[in-house]
């Protein structure tokens, strides 16, 4: 690697090795981990980089995932540069580290390999785990193919580490597909991403320092005298961070695009919408199926667009309602389920989305993919059958769901 | 115009690593690719497939394959538990392991070209084990022309293998694509050219 400092080159390499790249090209001081089903050759990865000297950080293996997230809380507090990835059970295992980091404001990145949720007992791909933790204060990013892995891993280092964002960011990319998925990919050369990331910035709002003292996470709350004021100081700053990532991110990604070439869309992207009468939404790596869909109706002079989401928490409102001001229905494919609405998490957010403003259009809801399942051409065209239907009035009461017969 | 690939093994044989091997070739002839495994809790032995799709441009669908145009199975007795030829495409080409005589092979209709290699005894000479990956990318190389010996050499010789482990890898390759015999199918019967 090491040869080629100032040039990109090609590697072919699958979600996981790309996340790790990714890894490796923004130099965190401390990574901790333990394996779990579809992260492991993630982490197996790390530990090859840092034994091969190519990554210079402290590789911590933790006993077990809550062991994992202490530990990088502790490292993060020391000023540290942090990351590491998890799964499913694994995410569930680190839930009681996982919900204290946001508030803590510590800017850690985290890759989940999405998985189903047990039970049923599955290990396939599904992103039920990254939805289940979608109201925790992490900033949660889907990627769509391998490139974008890569891509962003580097990308939210510059998020989270952001003073005026200053939370955890989790980049999800999706089991099977993506984690284990081969596809060639522009491996930027490090000194650019160096250049891209600058100086890291010790996180001194939080820092564990003798030279320093300071209270870190002090008793907040209750009755007392400024014990309210205190928390809701914490919790609005903490929320207002959590909107500035829109932003900055999207800044970001400019900045990206122009030193890379890449420009990928920061919050949704839109897909073929100028003049379409209907869109279909989708998260992670059904995405490509989905374009090609999309093109094969047009094909066929159907008026079809796409809207992909990239960031998902938090929630691009404004974004999505703007893709939506250009058609007269739209149809979401959830890889997961929401058990309070009947609905995919996703398709929720859109209503909510549109709720909060004036636009009204019909939705249709479509439940594919969980538990490794494929979303296929074909399921796609029933998608754009069904919202085609609902353009038309015809709107189901209930979701889709697409492999019911698979 | 895409070309879909399906290739079948067993736990343990590198049905996945060659999947692997052969995008990272197809990248090195400018070529676009991706290979999706599909494998879960399943341990040494049990059946393993990967989908390939190769492009001259990029590939946005990440799904699995349905309607292969080749067929690579790694293994000669797979296909007593699994359909390996299950929904090929119209002049599909087979290449495949195996020692029995073609005319007492059941072979689907529609395909119209077959490679055929003993791969379990050159892998056994080779590694004293029945790992047959590195035998059939060679074979596949043969039998469709669709990678050049050259680049798979030079994927291999980019991946963990090294040393003895390489050197015996890339003997297997050669020896695929030496020692497969390439057979046209013909439409109307069961019988070979």
């Amino acid at each position: 690697m090491n040869q080629h400092v100032n040039s990109s080159r090609m590697i072919v390499c699958d979600g996981n090795e790309a996340a790790a790249r990714a890894v490796v090209l923004a130099r965190p001081d401390v990574v901790s981990v333990f394996p779990i089903t579809p992260q492991s050759s993630l982490v197996e990865s790390l530990a090859q980089f840092v034994a091969d000297g190519a990554l210079g950080a402290e590789l911590i293996n933790a006993e077990g995932e809550h062991s994992v997230l202490s530990a990088l809380q502790g490292a993060c507090l020391a000023g540290a540069r942090t990351y590491t990835a998890t799964s499913g059970p694994g995410l569930a295992f680190m839930f009681e580290p996982y919900v204290r980091t946001p508030g803590l404001r510590l800017p850690m990145v985290v890759s989940l390999v999405t998985r189903d949720m047990l039970s049923p007992q599955c290990v396939w791909g599904g992103q039920q785990d990254a939805m289940t933790v979608r109201e925790c204060g992490w900033i949660q990013i889907y990627c769509e193919d391998v490139q974008e892995v890569l891509d962003t891993v580097v990308m939210a280092f510059k998020l989270a580490e952001h003073k005026d964002v200053l939370l955890p960011v989790n980049v999800c990319h999706d089991g099977n597909y993506l984690s284990y998925g081969v596809s060639r990919v522009e491996l930027p050369a490090a000194e650019l991403v160096d250049q891209f990331l600058g100086q890291p910035e010790v996180n001194w709002h939080i820092a564990l320092d003798p030279e320093r003292p300071m209270s870190v996470d002090p008793l907040t709350g209750g009755t007392g005298p400024g014990g309210a004021a205190s928390f809701v100081g914490y919790r609005k700053s903490q929320v207002r961070g959590m909107a500035a990532a829109l932003e900055v991110f999207s800044d970001i990604h400019a900045e990206w695009g122009e030193r890379f070439g890449r420009h990928w869309a920061p919050l949704v992207e839109e897909y073929r919408l100028e003049d379409a009468d209907i869109a279909i939404i989708t998260i992670g790596s059904m995405t490509g199926a989905g374009k090609d869909a999309v093109d094969a109706a047009r094909d066929c002079g159907q008026k079809v667009g796409l809207i992909k989401v990239k960031t998902y928490r938090p929630f691009p409102r404004e974004a999505m309602i703007a893709a939506l001001g250009k058609v007269k229905a739209a149809g979401i494919v959830d890889r997961s389920v929401s058990f309070a609405w009947d609905c995919g998490p996703l398709h929720q957010d859109v209503m909510t989305a549109l709720f909060a403003s004036p636009l009204r259009l019909p939705l249709v809801g479509f439940i594919g993919g969980l538990a490794g399942a494929d979303i296929t051409a074909t399921h796609f065209e029933r998608v754009i059958a069904e919202t085609t239907r609902a353009a038309g009035g015809n709107v189901p009461s209930s979701p889709v769901w697409l492999n019911e017969h698979d | 115009m895409t070309t879909e690939i399906r290739l079948h093994g067993r736990g343990g044989q590198g049905t996945v690593m060659a999947a692997g091997i052969l995008a990272q070739a197809l990248a090195e002839e400018g070529k676009w690719a991706i290979a999706i495994p599909t494998f879960g809790f399943e341990r040494r032995g049990a059946p393993v497939s990967a989908f390939l799709r190769v492009d001259d441009k990029p590939i946005r669908s990440l799904t699995n394959i349905y309607h292969p145009d080749v067929i690579v199975c790694i293994d000669p007795t797979v296909s007593r538990a699994v359909d390996i030829f299950a929904g090929i495409a119209e002049g599909a080409t087979l290449v495949l392991a195996g020692r029995k005589p073609p005319g007492e092979m059941t072979l689907p209709l529609s395909a119209r070209r077959l490679g055929l290699v003993d791969a379990v005894a050159i892998a056994m000479e080779l590694f004293k084990r029945p790992i047959t990956n590195s035998v059939m990318l060679g074979a596949l190389a043969r039998t469709t022309g669709i990678v050049s010996l050259a680049a798979l050499r030079r994927a291999m010789e980019d991946s963990h293998f090294r040393d003895a482990g390489l050197a015996q890898n890339l003997a297997a390759i050669e020896r695929g694509y030496d020692e497969t015999q390439v057979l046209a199918l013909k439409e109307s019967c069961h019988a070979y050219a």
